[in-house]
């Protein structure tokens, strides 16, 4: 990772060599760009995360905690009402004697009391110890029935007391029975005497409903079989079997986020009875209690969303800016650089141009005098009789001089350090003065010279004989390439507030891009035989130590278009 | 009329004879030297109407001849002679020369020249043609 890191961060210090623009450009936005994102993005996640847990955290325990106390206070109540009436029974059957219980109208007036004292019971019944009710009171007649075969019956002979599930029994209805056995030793045959009670489950459902909960909400009560002892709004009537499997095992209320059997999200709240064989359930669909959760986190997710966007648009932005910037002074500094490397390459060609041109002039020297004597001698030398014959091989000699001679003073010319004189001066009427040199050829060649002059062109400070010389040889130029026939515009210009342009337009053979890659270049010509590939070169020296500018357009058979520009005040580079 | 004496300076022997040869053709009373010492001995012995001299020599150089032949004879003309281009030429001038010529020099244009040359030094100093 550190490794990485660091290699990141070298890549962003020092762009690799085969990175070549735009490719190094593109490498670079793309790493400041993942960068920038992972440093703004990384936290902001994080802390999303974070805060996303601690809020559903805390939204938890807000709602469930509530929850946990109301079962648990039902509970409660259940037991308490069950508890109460136990002992009750309990005390019932053990301040009487088997006699007086045994006895209908005895039976009658304890239970009446007892129904006044405790609510939700049903009826009283005393059994002897062969399982037969002997005597009863309540709205059924269950006098005389035998429980023998009944399962609360058993149950408490052999635990004593005790509370059963809700069944229906003979009355057909759902009810719970609590009963207690005769446990006082003495007083005859009284051991094995039962005396029970029926509550009726409608109290039950009164304690739920003092739950209060809200329509979607259920609460049930399950015996530990599964079997509902109260009925529920979504998931049975009593006595029929909860779908769900039961919950584990626990004494203290707990929470489980299931399905139902309906695939409904919800969160069963329960507890399990310590005492008696009931489970009190509480279920609320997940999406009811999140919904707060839920509206808060859409809220948070939507300014994390927005953040997010404003995150990339504004790196994207900013880093495109910067990237561009960058590129733009690297191309500049770039050119410059070019600009500068070209103007020593000059320079240097200059001075050998010039140790080459001196080198040569002197055996030039020795040969045009040798010549010229030779001719001077058969001029001279009235019955000469090779006269004839010596004086065109002379001549040629010297003329052939004459052709060197012009090529070294070029040379020079190339490299000699311009005197340069400015004066203010009317670019036009620089450029009417080089065309009465070429008008005589325009005539003969038949080349249409067309001259758009702009009448308020601003005088500049300006080497006269320079320019003199730049215009010539572009103009030269444009005649080579154009046909007989062809034709040559000339225009002048205010480029801007500082400068002045003047394009030379022919409609003449034109340029590949290789020529015109090297067209500055000393030597380059593509005038073979005739050409020194000095013209341009001198003549972009001249324009540069000027302060200007030259531009150069060109398309293969369609024709050559030059444009220089020159500052109204030629800089300082002039005079250098 | 007194033949013009010309003094030719130019350390390449074949050049300055060929050249002295070709002045004699066209009447001058030419004398020639090789290096700038010769040149100041020949001056000071017979001093020419025009001296032509060539800029670049071994030892003594164009400049410094020109300057001590300036010095003791302002009258004489001085011709430079260059291969190297008219900055040479530019600064000779600024010394006292005549005019610069180019090398390969072209006879007709030497002529001309040395023409000229005799002429403002027959109105500079009148009366001084016997």
């Amino acid at each position: 990772m550190l490794t990485w890191l660091r290699r990141f961060f070298g890549s962003l210090r020092e762009l690799p060599d085969y990175a070549e623009s735009p490719q190094r450009y593109k490498v670079l936005r793309r790493n400041i760009i993942i960068l920038m994102l992972l440093v703004t993005l990384v936290p902001l996640f994080l802390m999303g995360l974070i805060n996303h847990y601690l809020y559903q955290q805390t939204m938890q325990d807000e709602i469930v905690k509530p929850l946990k106390v109301l079962v648990n206070k039902t509970r409660h109540s259940f037991e308490v009402f069950l508890a109460e009436r136990l002992s009750a029974v309990s005390f019932i059957a053990s301040s009487h004697t088997c006699e007086e219980l045994a006895n209908e109208q005895n039976l009658s007036r304890i239970f009446t009391a007892m129904k006044k004292e405790f609510t939700g019971v049903v009826d009283l019944g005393f059994l002897d110890p062969s399982g037969v009710q002997v005597s009863y009171d309540g709205p059924y007649k269950l006098q005389g029935k035998d429980y023998t075969e009944q399962d609360w019956y058993k149950e408490t002979r052999v635990r004593g007391s005790y509370i059963s599930d809700v069944f229906l029994g003979y009355r057909k209805l759902p009810h719970i029975v609590m009963a207690v056995e005769r446990s006082i030793t003495g007083a005859g045959s009284c051991l094995g005497c039962v005396l029970r009670a029926t509550i009726d489950t409608n109290r039950f459902t009164e304690f739920i409903a003092s739950m209060r909960l809200d329509p979607s909400s259920d609460a049930f009560l399950l015996n530990k079989s599964g079997v509902f002892q109260t009925p529920s709004k979504f998931y049975g009537q009593v006595l029929e079997t909860f779908p769900l499997p039961l919950p584990p095992l626990s004494y203290e209320p707990n929470v489980l986020d299931i399905k139902d059997n309906h695939g409904k999200e919800i969160m069963l709240t329960y507890v399990y009875f310590e005492s008696l064989p009931f489970i009190l359930m509480v279920t609320k669909p997940r999406s009811l209690v999140m919904q707060s959760w839920y509206t808060l986190k859409n809220e948070a997710l939507i300014v994390f969303l927005v953040g997010v966007v404003v995150i990339f648009l504004v790196i994207f932005k900013l880093v495109d800016k910067v990237v561009k910037r960058l590129e733009e002074s690297d191309q500049r500094r770039e050119a410059a650089y070019r600009e500068m490397q070209e103007t020593s390459k000059l320079a240097s060609i200059g001075r050998l141009a010039a140790g080459v041109a001196h080198e040569i002039n002197n055996p030039l020297a020795i040969i045009n005098e040798k010549a010229g004597l030779i001719k001077d001698l058969a001029e001279f030398t009235p019955d000469f009789s090779q006269k004839e014959k010596i004086l065109p091989l002379t001549g040629a000699i010297l003329q052939s001089v004459d052709r060197c001679r012009t090529i070294t003073q070029r040379l020079l010319g190339f490299a000699r350090r311009m005197d340069v004189s400015i004066q203010m001066l009317s670019l036009n009427e620089v450029i009417e003065e080089v065309l009465g040199f070429l008008e005589k050829e325009a005539m003969h060649r038949n080349v249409e010279l067309r001259l758009s002059l702009a009448p308020d062109l601003p005088r500049i400070a300006s080497d006269r004989g320079q320019l003199q010389q730049v215009f010539l040889n572009i103009l030269n130029n444009a005649f080579d390439a154009v046909q007989d026939g062809g034709r040559v515009t000339i225009t002048s210009f205010e480029a801007d507030v500082d400068t002045v342009g003047v394009t030379i337009e022919d409609n003449g053979q034109g340029m590949s891009q290789e020529t015109m890659a090297h067209i500055f270049e000393p030597f380059f010509t593509t005038k073979k035989g005739y050409g020194t590939g000095l013209g341009l070169s001198i003549t972009y020296g001249i324009v540069k130590k000027l302060g200007g500018d030259i531009k150069i357009k060109s398309q293969l058979g369609v024709g050559t278009t030059f444009t220089v520009f020159l500052p109204k005040k030629a800089s300082a580079l002039a005079g250098e | 009329m007194e033949k013009m004496r010309v003094l030719l300076v130019d350390d390449e022997i074949e050049f300055v004879s060929a050249l002295a040869e070709r002045l004699n053709l066209r009447g001058f009373d030419t004398a020639t030297a090789t290096s700038g010492e010769e040149a100041l001995q020949k001056v000071a012995a017979s001093p020419p109407h025009v001296v032509l001299l060539d800029m670049l020599m071994p030892g003594m150089n164009g400049l410094e001849v020109l300057t001590r032949i300036k010095r003791d004879h302002p009258e004489i003309k001085v011709i430079l002679l260059t291969g190297r281009g008219s900055w040479d030429g530019i600064q000779g001038i600024r010394e006292g020369a005549y005019d610069c010529l180019m090398k390969p020099i072209q006879i007709e244009e030497l002529m001309q020249i040395m023409a000229g040359a005799v002429e403002g030094s027959k109105e500079e100093r009148p009366g001084e043609g016997e």
